[in-house]
């Protein structure tokens, strides 16, 4: 049954904001007691001792500026705002461009996208795999490890020495045997390494000639080791040279020639009849081991780039979207008056996103102000404290030990002025979208 | 090569085609579209290893793991064994921590968008006064930290009997994710035609008909991208759940998260754990895919 079409009674109006008060109540009512509530309690508490009961005015806010860690912890949040935001929105332009010029650019979208639906705690345990100091086990100390010997490659041979009473070991750590005359040759035995970690490639060494056809310097590097026996300072049978070592020859402290030892540890130096022969110190180097990508140093651009990995994603889409609404008519008349990509790029393309790239950036700044998860993850504990950030310095302080909570509402509030700005901002931009 | 390109224009058609660039641009064009791939191939390949570094992983013996990288266990994939998730379901802990997490997660979804359509319905199309300055209110809450919460919550939730509860992290999240879902849905329902409404008001129907027959149906979108969204922050949720969950009721990435201290020892826990948190945002991720990106386009305030 349908009632007739009547005008709207001031009934019907009183009986919808009555209504208003039923659809509201719920929502009103949580807000109230969970979000608003807490902000004024926490506000007054921040004034108050640990313990609550004594009233201590801002004492709890300069307790803050002069604790260690907090300022750590503010020092550390300042560069996260200074450098994720940029980072994440940068990535996302670049990526939202590029993706628009191949075919495959949904698939690249969604794998880059993926992250974000990733918890911060999982992507915490992916990234400690990724920076583990041991290059054995960590994937990026094993391509660093792989980028430097592929720059460096000579083998190093860590801890080899010269046995006592052969050739001398200079001040910067090289070795270094008497000047020689011409046609001289030269012998270097090692000690100080096993057997069992020479290269696969290196032969048993063969005593030089005594000299050389064209009275240059040569010599043999080896190790001067015989399991149970052998004679000190002599080529035994069985001890192999050592390969791919440094040999310098010196004239007056300068290097003239320089050559690396053969699979049998022979080097020679053609056409040069006299010098020192000189092994530098990098051949006994300990080896190329990485970064310690969680040391105290290194540790917040380390978890900085775990939340590119996984916010960049986001920066993409949204910067995709912005563009796909821009106008096509400019790109295609800069394009006929040919100007190039990049001039395209950096003079129509970005001031035209500038709006889209705005949001995303503060969207990305108020994320990065409240950043706990990752860095209570990813950060091991005994430098936890040099990764602090504002939200985990009140986590610690108030809960992981600290209990302070007088101390943890003044970080709370700090945090809360902190995204004012933000607030204001929004408050703008919601005036501005009624009107 | 210029005789092969240009072949005697025997049909009309081909010769009514435009002239083709010259080959030194095409070339350029050419070069330059393989850099742009180049580029893109290797910050996926970037964007992917680290994930498939935690699958690997949480497939390796314990052992392996410790002595040898996961990219080594690619070219004998028959080391690779599924011991770890058993290991790890067969554990009732793991399992107690999942369920919680879908306790947890679902009804602060549910709870969210329900009261959030709801208000966002009143905000939109419901005369009261106040109106706009209580909305004021919400969208300045839209960037409160949640961190502000967790010390006086506690102790609400403490007074009434729900702290270290299931119950007690749903009330905190869905209070949390209140402003941002207000905030999308009153904008959601402001786009439907106020003719549309005034018409079904002048029909009769009441604002509960309205609001059940015209406003969520033509809301849907909106409401699945907050459904999603909502549900994802939940469920990868770990501060809020370390303060206000206790032992029974803790969610995954909190009885994870208590592993970590031992990192090296607790992989074979750690990795395929955090592989099994992760394969369900990510399904959702992949089956959604769609609400999930017009979320994030509107989520972009917050």
């Amino acid at each position: 049954m349908r009632t007739p079409t009547r005008p709207r009674s001031s009934g019907a109006a009183l009986r919808r904001r009555g209504l208003a008060l039923v659809f509201l109540l719920p929502a009103l009512a949580l807000l109230g007691a969970l979000v608003l509530y807490p902000i004024g309690w926490s506000v007054v508490r921040s004034l108050f001792d640990a313990s609550g009961s004594g009233f201590v005015g801002l004492g709890n806010y300069r307790a803050a500026f002069a604790d260690d860690a907090t300022l750590t912890a503010l020092r550390n949040s300042a560069i996260w705002v200074a450098v994720a935001p940029a980072l994440v929105t940068g990535l996302g332009l670049v990526f939202a461009v590029l993706t628009e010029k191949v075919r495959w650019g949904t698939a690249f979208k969604l794998l880059v996208f993926m992250p974000m639906a990733i918890s911060f705690l999982a992507a915490g345990i992916t990234f400690r795999l990724v920076y583990e100091q041991d290059p054995q086990r960590g994937v990026l100390n094993a391509a660093a490890v792989a980028v430097h010997d592929t720059f460096d490659p000579d083998p190093s041979y860590p801890g080899a020495r010269p046995r006592p009473g052969g050739p001398a070991t200079a001040p910067d750590g090289s070795v270094r045997t008497a000047a020689t005359g011409p046609g001289t040759a030269v012998t270097v035995p090692l000690v100080g390494i096993k057997p069992a970690t020479l290269p696969a490639a290196a032969r048993p060494a063969a005593a030089p000639a005594a000299s050389a056809a064209d009275g240059g310097v040569h010599g043999t590097v080896y190790l001067d080791v015989t399991p149970g026996g052998g004679t000190p300072g002599a080529i035994d049978p069985g001890e192999r040279g050592l390969p791919g070592i440094t040999v310098r020859l010196l004239d007056d402290g300068r290097a003239v020639a320089t050559t690396t030892t053969a699979a049998d540890g022979s080097f020679r130096f053609p056409g040069r009849t006299s010098g020192t022969v000189d092994l530098p110190a990098a051949n006994f180097a300990a080896p190329y081991r990485g970064i310690a990508w969680l040391g105290p140093g290194l540790v917040t651009p380390a978890v900085i780039g775990a939340y590119v990995w996984i916010w960049a994603g986001f920066a993409m889409v949204v910067i995709a979207g912005g563009l796909a609404n821009l106008p096509r008519e400019t790109l295609e008349a800069a394009r006929m008056d040919g100007a190039g990509e990049w001039q395209i790029f950096r003079r129509i393309t970005v001031p035209q996103l500038a709006p889209v790239l705005g949001v995303v950036l503060v969207t990305m700044v108020i994320n990065v102000m409240k950043i706990f998860d990752l860095v209570f993850v990813i950060a091991p504990g005994p430098v936890q404290q040099d990764a602090g950030v504002l939200a985990l310095r009140l986590w610690l302080v108030s809960f992981g030990g600290g209990n302070d909570q007088g101390l943890g509402s003044a970080l709370g509030v700090l945090l809360l002025l902190l995204v004012v700005p933000a607030m204001v901002l929004n408050i703008r931009r919601f005036r501005r979208s009624t009107r | 090569m210029t005789e092969l390109l240009t072949r005697p224009a025997s049909d009309s058609a081909a010769a009514a085609r435009p002239p083709r660039p010259g080959l030194a641009a095409r070339l350029a064009a050419r070069t330059r579209s393989g850099a742009v791939q180049a580029v893109l191939l290797i910050a996926a390949a970037l964007w992917l290893m680290p994930t498939v570094g935690l699958l690997v992983t949480s497939l390796r013996p314990k052992e392996d793991s410790a002595a040898s990288g996961w990219w080594t266990a690619l070219a004998r994939p028959a080391t690779l064994t599924l011991d770890n998730y058993t290991a790890l379901l067969g554990g009732g802990e793991v399992l107690g921590a999942f369920w919680n997490t879908v306790l947890i997660s679902v009804p602060a979804t549910a709870l969210t968008v329900a009261l959030a359509a709801l208000a966002g319905y009143a905000f939109a199309w419901l005369d009261f006064p106040g109106r706009d300055w209580l909305f004021l209110v919400v969208v300045c809450l839209l960037v409160v930290p949640v961190q502000i919460g967790l010390i006086p919550v506690a102790r609400l939730l403490g007074a009434v009997g729900l702290f270290g509860t299931v119950p007690g992290v749903v009330l905190f999240h869905v209070a949390y994710g209140l402003p941002f879902a207000v905030f999308l849905l009153r904008n959601q329902f402001l786009e439907i035609p106020q003719e549309l409404l005034e018409a079904a008001r002048i029909d009769g129907c009441g604002e509960w008909t309205i609001f059940r027959r015209l406003a969520l149906p033509l809301a849907v979108p909106a409401l699945a991208s907050l459904a999603i969204f909502q549900f994802l922050w939940v469920w990868n949720d770990m501060l809020v759940a370390l303060v206000f969950a206790g032992s029974g009721s803790q969610p995954l990435t909190v009885l994870l998260q208590s592993q970590m201290r031992q990192f090296g020892s607790n992989l074979d826990v750690l990795a395929p754990g955090a592989f099994l948190s992760l394969l369900v945002p990510v399904a959702v991720f992949f089956s959604c895919q769609r609400y999930f990106v017009q979320g994030a386009m509107a989520g972009s305030v917050k």
